[in-house]
Parts: C-alpha cells; structure tokens; sequence
C-alpha cells in the first residue's frame, strides 16, 4: 500500500476500544439482565420498542452518579449534568428534608415565623449586556428564587470576588446597578465580602448574593405538587436573556434588537398570589430554560407535560437568532420569566393576575399536566406533530451545517 | 415570523399528509432514506412521522459529518492537541465526540487547549492573535463545509500565515451513497436527497441512482413541509414507475451546484485513495485531503499523527444504524449504555446523529403518542 500520506491506513491493525466503553457495557448488561420475555417468537415492533423504551426509563431512574473524573463545563449548563452533578455529590453529601426537594430556596420554619433562604452565585460573561449587569442579575435573581418559594424577600448579602487589574469604575458602575436594583425589588443589601485573586484566577468579577424572605401566605408551593389537569403559564416572552449574552459575547457577528429581560419578579407573584388561590408552582426559568422547568415537574410529580408549541411566546428576534444558531428557545436562559403550575379552575384568573403586571403583559397559557406518560414533557409542534422535550446534555451547541 | 411560519404550516401538512396516504398502494411497505442527519432533526424536532401513514418508513441515513468519523481519527486529533504549543479548534458538534481517552471536552477539562469555532475563519484569527502558538483546525463535514475549509486554507495562504494549519477530514456524500445502495442488507425505494451538499454541488451527480439503480431521488429543503413535500414527490414518482432526480429545494439548489465552491475545494484539496467511516469501513475515493500545494497547511504531514485505528465497539451498532438497516432503538446499547451523556457511538453525539435525535425527540411510540394526545 502506497499512500504514506495518509495516516489511518487499511493495514494498520484496530486497536480495541478503551476501558470506558468495556465499563459503559457492563453496567447496560447488569440492567438490562431481567428483559427476557420468554418467548422464543420475535415480538411485534411496537412491544419491542416499549420494552427499550421502558428500559431507558429504569436507566434513567438508576442512582445518579458523576462519570467523570473532572468537572466539565456541562456540569454547569443547567441540564441533565447538572442535575447528576447536585444529586451525586452534593445532595449526597449534605442531605436533609430543607435540602431535599431541591426548590429554589429552602423553606424554614425560625420561631414560628416561615423564611425562605437561598444563594446564588453570578459569573457572567460579558458583565455589562444590553439589558442589565452582572449587578441587576446578581440581586434579581436571588430575588426571584425567594419569589418561586412564595415569600417577600427582604435582605440580601453580596460577596465579591475580584480578579486583580478590575478597573474600580466597573466594580462602582456594578454596585450602583445593584443597589438601583435592590431599591426596584423593595430589598437591602446588609451584608457583604470581598476577595481579591491575582490576575488570571477570575474572570474579572464574581459575584454571589444570598437572600432571606418571609413566607406569609399559608401555601406550599413545589413542582412536586403538580397534579394531571394542571394548566401550566408562563409570564412572558422565553430565551431574551440567553440570546442576549450569546450575542453581546460578540463572537457570531449577527446583531439583533434584543435586551436581556432581568427583572424582580417579587411584585408579579405578589400579585399572582393574592388574586387566586391554587397555585401549585412557581420557577423561574433560569439556566435550562422553560424546557428544564418543564422536565422538573414532570420528574417531581411523577406526571406528563403537554405543550404547545404555537402557544409559548418567543420574540420574532430571540427565534430568529435560535433559528439561526440552531438553537430551541426551549432551553435559553431567562432572567425575568416565571413557570407557574395552577389548578385549571385557577387558570384564566392566574392569567389574568398575571397580565396585570408590567412584567407580565405577554403571559400565556403553554399546556398542562397530564396522567401519562410519566416524567416525560411533550410538546405539541406548531407543524402539527408531537415530541418529547428532554431535558438539555451539555451546552446547546451549534450546529455546524 | 417569515421565511419560517410558511414552511411549517399544519393545514398545509394535513394536505400534503393526505396526499401521501392516497398514493401508497395497498399492502405494499416504502422504505425512503433521507440521506441527511439535518432532515433527520428536522423529521424527528417537529414530529412529522406523525403525518406519515404507517406503509412508510423513513430510514435515517449517514449525512451526518459527525457521525460518521471514526474513533481513530478522534484519537489522532487529540494527540495534535496535546502538544502544548498547540491550540486545537473544532465546530461545536465535535466536542463531545468520544475517543478512546474521552472527548475534546475532556481533553479541555484536563488543560488541552481546544477552542470552539463557529467558523473556520475564527481558528484564522486565533491564528493572527497567537503568533507564538500552532493552531490546527479539525476540519470535519461534507461538501456542505469543505467549501469554508478551502477559503480559509486559500486566505491563509494569501496572508503567508505560517501557525495555521488543517487536520482534514472532509468526507464526500456520493460514494457513501453509494456503498449504501451497493449493501446487500437493505431494500430502498427511494431518496429524500441531501439539501446543504446539493447547493455546492447540485443535482446531477445523484444521476447513477436513478439510471443505474432505479430509485428516484428529491433533494429536499430542511422545513418540515420541504420534507413532506419531497416523500410526496417521491411517493408520486413510484406510483408513477418513475425514476427521477428532482429538486424540491429549488430555491436554493441550483442543478449544477456551487462553481465557484467546487472551485476552491479543487484548489485546495484532493480525493484520498481511501477512508475509514465509522461503522461503514473503508470507503474508496470518499474522503479529501489538503492538496500538495498547499503541504504547508496540512497538519498530517507537518506534524506525526499517530494513526491509529480503533475498532468499533463490538456492542455498539452505528454501522447499521447509519446504513439504515437498524432503527436507533434497535441498536443493543441504545438509552442504556449509550445515552447523549456518555455516547459510545457517534450516532449519539450529533443532534444530527439518528440516535441522538430519536433519543432527544422521538422515545415514544406512535401508540403512545395517540394515547396522550386523547388523554
């Protein structure tokens, strides 16, 4: 053979595949020990495939557990890693009732009183985006996660950590946003810390916010509560602050009209709250997007999801760009968009509620709770057909053709 | 929004649906191909098998550039990579390919520098910006993407750039086409043809399908409705006995392709003797590398590249998979030990890939999905 140009010849013998794929088998095998079905006739298509089917489900079911051996950057993107990352090695590690449900924030009971407490931690690339702030984010979003549990967030801390080099007039422009949004959302930041670490350790600065609320209303609110026949809202258009970040990172050269929509949500639930009862669920559509919400609530109650597509509002420049980036909206990062869970009979006054808000003008009706099948969210294609909506593995990347 | 709400109108589909349904023939099965892993997206995001009377089958095919690039070449790509003056970039959709020691995101997670590119041209600039640094770009796709590798290596040329090489693996659709049509296991009645390679390199060359093997081809648009257009327009020609080339995605393909695209690949990069696919095997005259003009851009002669080959894994069924012999369910490891997460084979990687999108979008049953929608 006469072709020393190129490097993966025919005559050069396979090598066998590495210990990580040796190990991959094993385990199918071991759970995949119990299918014989005893028939020694081939089964129709259709069981066949329920069969595979049910064994994906018992696979996904199956102990999460951390497969690699460094964190990678899908560890943080919100999807289907993150979620084995939290359960393998922190739930495990820290494990109590407060921690277990794994809501937004944790719900406690101090003398008598309900409080709600959560962290958040923002390192967001660029830090100044159309829109907001690394600052404005960093104090909406703990506002918003102690919003999701029902309560009125009150106090926030604010930790600091600053790579050598940050000029002083980006750290003071950050402050005066967060404290601009701190004065919109009714909270106070009373606590702080700042850490300096040398140039090259951080990427600029890093900020995380911590927050306490009080829960007054006499209601529980969690995914797991959701029940078949739930409608299931959203408070407005999805996906603004993800492409807005994808975009203003400057690296696709397509310019579009578009402002990340960080806001407090704290005045919306309010509202929401007080309007009508039997409200199940609130999440606010973070990284992950609508779509992991939807996954949440489907895993946690142990139901199905239905949406529409054609009903979930998504500006005509946040689709046009996914389109483009072969991305679904589904999955992009809000900052100022909610999930609500309602009892149906709730439903148009929890709509309405919600479209009294400044903030949720474009409120809509997405879908509902469903019996079967179990831990899975379908959506109602706006073509017509039907598919299941999963939640993410690793970052949406792009397509290439 | 335009340009977009057109193409997936469902009155428009419950027509062309009925359409379909009154062409099949009683009792008779159609299996149809669609060559390309962006129409399999496409089929599986929008659900439109929900359309599609159960006499006909789609089978996904092999268009899928990442998909079909065998492990070896993964493993060869991060030995360049390890180089410390070496900076390696790759489209997004490579990254999780697995090799034997993990993927481009491991390598990265372990300090590799590999970077993500939206472009060729973007390794260019890294190129400009990293003077003292050696940047290779793993260059992977069909005739869709070998044009935007040979504008690069020939803009590289242009500004003498001395740090920017490729690692090619651009692979050609027509001989894969071939060696499907060639494989005893399979029987096709038709092809829904490859949208994005057409328009580099158009109609005619799909002409041997119809002539030499009597199955008609449409090349078709990446809108649900060009897809339901195309199985009408293919299931027209067999009602027909016909066996054509015709061109769905009109609008952008034209019949003699890209010139000038098909210029700058000739320019810049020639046809191997041979190539291994993944799960297909080698395949004569099916894949390109970098044209001897332009040696000093070729990474596999700059630098020592391993070259090594790496069986598929005995469990793992890509290869019928990609041929269509295999439904993804049917594949031994699918859901299980092969999922998006961890994939063993490169059906799993791409959302292209068949598995990926049947895993992604598909697992559930045509039953199942009837019950719901009436629950």
């Amino acid at each position: 053979m006469t072709t020393p140009d190129t490097p993966t010849t025919a005559g050069v013998p396979a090598v066998a595949p590495a210990g990580w794929v040796a190990e991959a088998l094993r385990e199918h095998e071991a759970a995949s020990r119990f299918e014989h079905h005893g028939s020694p006739q081939p089964l129709p298509g259709t069981v066949r495939e329920e069969m595979v089917l049910e064994r994906i489900d018992r696979a996904r079911r199956a102990r999460p557990r951390v497969k690699e051996e460094r964190i990678v950057m899908s560890h943080g993107a919100g999807g289907k890693a993150t979620q084995t990352l939290i359960e393998a090695v922190f739930l495990e590690a820290f494990r109590n009732p407060l921690l277990e449900p794994l809501e937004d924030a944790a719900r406690l009971h101090v003398n008598g009183a309900k409080v709600a407490l959560t962290t958040d931690s923002y390192v967001v690339s660029p830090l100044f985006f159309p829109g907001g702030d690394i600052g404005d984010l960093a104090v909406n979003g703990t506002v918003n996660d102690l919003s999701m549990a029902g309560a009125v967030p009150l106090y926030l801390s604010a930790g600091f950590i600053l790579e050598e080099g940050f000029p002083v007039a980006d750290l003071m422009r950050i402050t005066a946003s967060m404290q601009a949004a701190a004065e919109r959302a009714g909270v106070q930041v009373v606590t702080g810390d700042t850490k300096v670490v040398q140039k090259g350790k951080a990427d600029g600065c890093y900020i995380n916010t911590a927050g306490v609320g009080v829960i007054e209303h006499d209601i529980s609110l969690g995914v797991a509560n959701a029940r078949p026949g739930d409608t299931i809202l959203v408070s407005g258009p999805i996906g603004d602050h993800g492409i807005t970040i994808m975009l203003a990172r400057g690296e696709l050269d397509i310019e579009a009209d578009i402002e990340s929509d960080t806001a407090p949500l704290n005045g919306l639930v309010a509202g929401l709250l007080a309007a009508t009862p039997g409200i199940r669920a609130l999440r606010d559509a973070t990284r992950g997007g609508v779509a992991t919400i939807l996954n949440e609530i489907a895993t946690a109650a142990g139901v199905g999801v239905m949406v529409n597509e054609d009903d979930i509002p998504v500006r005509a420049e946040v689709r046009g760009a996914a389109e483009l980036l072969g991305i679904d909206p589904m999955y992009v990062a809000c900052e100022g968009r909610l999930v609500a869970v309602v009892d149906s009979a709730r439903a148009d006054a929890a709509l309405a509620a919600l479209r009294a808000h400044p903030l949720g003008q474009q409120a809509a009706i997405i879908g509902r709770v469903t019996a079967e099948p179990p831990g899975i969210v379908q959506l109602k294609t706006a073509f017509g057909g039907t598919r299941i909506v999963d939640l993410l593995v690793g970052d949406p990347l792009p397509r290439i053709c | 929004m335009r340009f977009v709400d057109e193409f997936r109108d469902a009155d428009k589909a419950h027509a062309l649906a009925a359409k379909i349904a009154s062409l099949c023939e009683p009792g008779r099965q159609y299996k149809l191909m669609e060559v390309c892993g962006g129409h399999t997206h496409t089929i599986y995001k929008h659900g439109l098998e929900d359309y599609l009377p159960e006499q006909i089958t789609l089978v996904h095919g092999p268009g899928c550039p990442v998909c079909v690039i065998p492990m070896g070449r993964v493993d060869d790509a991060m030995a360049l990579a390890s180089d410390p003056d070496v900076i390696m970039t790759s489209f997004g959709d490579m990254m999780r390919v697995p090799g034997s020691n993990g993927s481009f995101f491991d390598a990265k997670a372990r300090g590799t520098d590999i970077r993500m590119v939206y472009s060729p041209l973007d390794s260019l600039k890294i190129a400009r910006q990293n003077p003292d640094k050696r940047v290779i770009f793993m260059a992977i796709g069909f005739e869709t993407t070998a044009p935007s590798t040979a504008m690069t290596v020939l803009r590289a040329a242009a500004e003498g750039l001395t740090n920017f090489s490729i690692f090619c693996n651009h692979v050609t659709i027509i001989p894969a086409i071939k060696a499907i049509l060639d494989s005893p296991d399979l029987r096709l009645d038709g092809f829904i043809g490859p949208g994005h390679v057409s328009t580099v390199i158009g109609c005619r060359p799909y002409e041997f399908i119809a002539r030499d093997y009597g199955k008609p081809v449409v090349v078709a648009g990446f809108e649900p409705l060009d897809i339901l257009q195309s199985i009408y327009m293919l299931m027209l020609q067999l009602s027909q006995d016909r066996a054509e080339i015709e061109n769905q995605y009109s609008r952008v393909v034209p019949w003699d392709g890209n010139v000038v695209a098909l210029r700058a690949i000739g320019q810049t990069m020639e046809l191997r003797p041979y190539f291994e696919w993944r799960g297909l095997g080698f395949i004569s005259h099916s894949a390109l590398k970098v044209r001897s003009d332009y040696a000093k851009f070729d990474a596999e002669l700059l630098y020592s590249v391993p070259g090594v080959r790496v069986a598929d894994p005995k469990a793992c069924q890509c290869g019928e998979v990609l041929k269509g012999v295999l439904k993804p369910w049917e594949c031994k490891v699918f859901g299980t030990a092969c999922t998006p997460e961890t994939p063993i084979g490169t059906c799993m990687v791409s959302p292209e890939g068949a598995c990926a999108a049947y895993y992604n979008y598909g697992r559930l049953t045509r039953t199942r999905v009837k019950e719901a929608s009436t629950s």
